[in-house]
């Protein structure tokens, strides 16, 4: 087994800390914050299992919450010199998915942008690329938008089939709430921004609350026999299972939309304007294709094949795992990862070089698990 | 009577004889969290003492299995490869990866007994 790494820079604490800590949560860094990856008496697999068939609680407040806005125009407008995603078409309240591009098309992050009103966004940005999306969105269009960090605020997610009857209870207006829609609720004078949204697949809600009342709050909440508290491990293989890209993992600088199968990010108007970073290359995939595509990976058998395993066809290597592991509702292997063009059609049999042993694997659609989203 | 020694990779070995029966430590698999799978080393494989014999995985990583001897495989636990949870159920009893013929037995005074090895752990 391998001693845990010693980081030089000592890390963040989320507001939940201590609650994690109460629940005896085992701690590890994550994106320069000291967070639970598991839970005493619980564990992945329980956790996996209890956000699917239940609700489970996550924190997720390492990620970064800030508004972008322009007291006199749509900050939309600017935005979209960023993103290739229709933002300006979002009506106020709703949430968009959306990615951060270098002038190389490439993804410096992926995000959700929510509309407030005409002159504010709300954007959720990745813990890890944070400073880099602020520095970026800063220098590129901040002449005409002033974005603001909300570092008092906490974030945390309500996910899983129970997570609507949970919500009713604190907010009942919370029930009438579709996919990628947002509002702002008070409860017990606090000012709540409530989405319904999340990153494992299934129905749910992600919730801004200010971090002076994220404890509490959190503690009521696990007052319903419904709920449990879920941590990094579990989440990680609810997304896999989702089919959804972990950034720095299945997405990063070097890949553009196109690469990591993304392309229904950018509709129809931003194609005929294409007038986002690195354009002129996204346009030409887009018509030619890619070299490489990021598929779903099952392999046969039970042993996990994780990142940076190799896929071959025969002797020649065709691609690479960027997400693997064990999903529990599936029960069984899951992965991501790329392979060339000519090997991405669903039914592609490869090989994963495991510990020196060709693993049979197939190619196949994503999601393992069917979403079960509140669309209606 | 048999006596139970750990190695510092928290394997442990329980001796009965010139036969030893390998496992990993409770330790080891309440950090390991939940086991998915494991590879067990083939019947009549030689394993070095610190040579790798097999692979633990737990839903978030892939682990190394090292033998704590020198030996012969002469059995292996293929209930295990089954039901892999058995790793966190009953690490010390049902959930032994393998038997070894041990080939030195001076190896053994390196390993630690039961109370060296909790006072080891404590100090992690």
């Amino acid at each position: 087994m391998e001693p845990a790494t010693k980081d030089q820079a000592p890390l963040h604490k989320t507001a939940l800390w201590n609650l994690h800590v109460s629940l005896g949560a085992k701690m590890v860094p994550f994106a320069g914050y000291d967070m639970p990856v598991q839970y005493e008496g619980m564990g992945v697999l329980k956790e996996h299992i209890q956000t699917r068939t239940s609700a489970g609680l996550f924190d997720v407040s390492h990620m970064g919450q800030a508004t972008l806005s322009s007291p006199t125009t749509d900050p939309a407008t600017a935005l979209e010199k960023v993103v290739p995603g229709d933002i300006i078409g979002l009506k106020p309240g709703q949430i968009r998915y959306t990615v951060l591009l270098n002038d190389d098309g490439g993804i410096i992050d992926d995000l959700m942008v929510t509309r407030w009103d005409a002159h504010t966004l709300f954007l959720i940005v990745n813990a890890s690329r944070k400073e880099t999306d602020f520095a970026y969105i800063h220098k590129k269009i901040g002449a005409v938008t002033r974005l603001e960090y909300l570092a008092k605020r906490s974030l945390i997610a309500l996910q899983g089939p129970k997570a609507e009857q949970v919500m009713t209870v604190f907010f009942p207006d919370a029930m009438q709430m579709k996919f990628m829609t947002s509002q702002k609720m008070k409860y017990k004078g606090h000012e709540f921004f409530i989405s319904r949204s999340g990153y494992t697949g299934e129905d749910g809600y992600e919730i801004s609350v200010p971090n002076d009342f994220a404890e509490a709050f959190c503690r009521e909440v696990l007052q319903e026999p419904e709920v449990k508290m879920i941590g990094l491990g579990a989440r990680d293989s609810l997304r896999l299972e989702a089919g959804l890209c972990l950034y720095g993992h299945d997405i990063d600088e070097h890949s553009s939309p196109i690469d990591a199968n993304l392309k229904w990010v950018i509709p129809k108007r931003r194609r005929e304007e294409a007038n986002f970073p690195g354009a002129h290359k996204i346009m030409k995939q887009l018509e030619h294709g890619t070299f490489i595509v990021r598929v779903g990976i099952k392999p046969e058998g039970k042993a996990p094949i994780r990142e940076k395993t190799e896929l071959f066809v025969g002797e020649k290597k065709v691609g690479v795992i960027t997400s693997g592991g064990f999903g529990p509702t599936v029960d069984g292997p899951v992965a991501m990862g790329y392979v060339n063009a000519d090997c991405a059609k669903v039914g592609t049999k490869l090989n994963a070089m495991l510990r020196g042993t060709p693993r049979p694997c197939e190619v196949v659609a994503l999601p393992f698990v069917p979403h079960k989203y509140k669309k209606d | 009577m048999t006596k139970i020694l750990f190695s510092e990779d928290h394997e442990y070995i329980r001796i009965d004889g010139n036969i030893g029966t390998v496992g990993i430590s409770d330790y080891a698999q309440k950090a390991l969290g939940d086991v998915v799978y494991v590879e067990l080393p083939k019947i009549g494989a030689k394993v070095a003492k610190g040579g790798q014999a097999g692979v633990v995985e737990s839903v978030k990583s892939a682990s190394e299995l090292y033998s704590p001897v020198t030996g012969e495989v002469v059995e292996v636990n293929n209930d295990l490869a089954k039901d892999p949870a058995l790793v966190n159920q009953d690490p010390l009893g049902k959930a032994w990866f393998f038997k070894v013929k041990i080939a030195n037995d001076s190896e053994l005074s390196g390993l630690k007994d039961e109370s060296s090895y909790d006072a080891y752990i404590k100090g992690l």
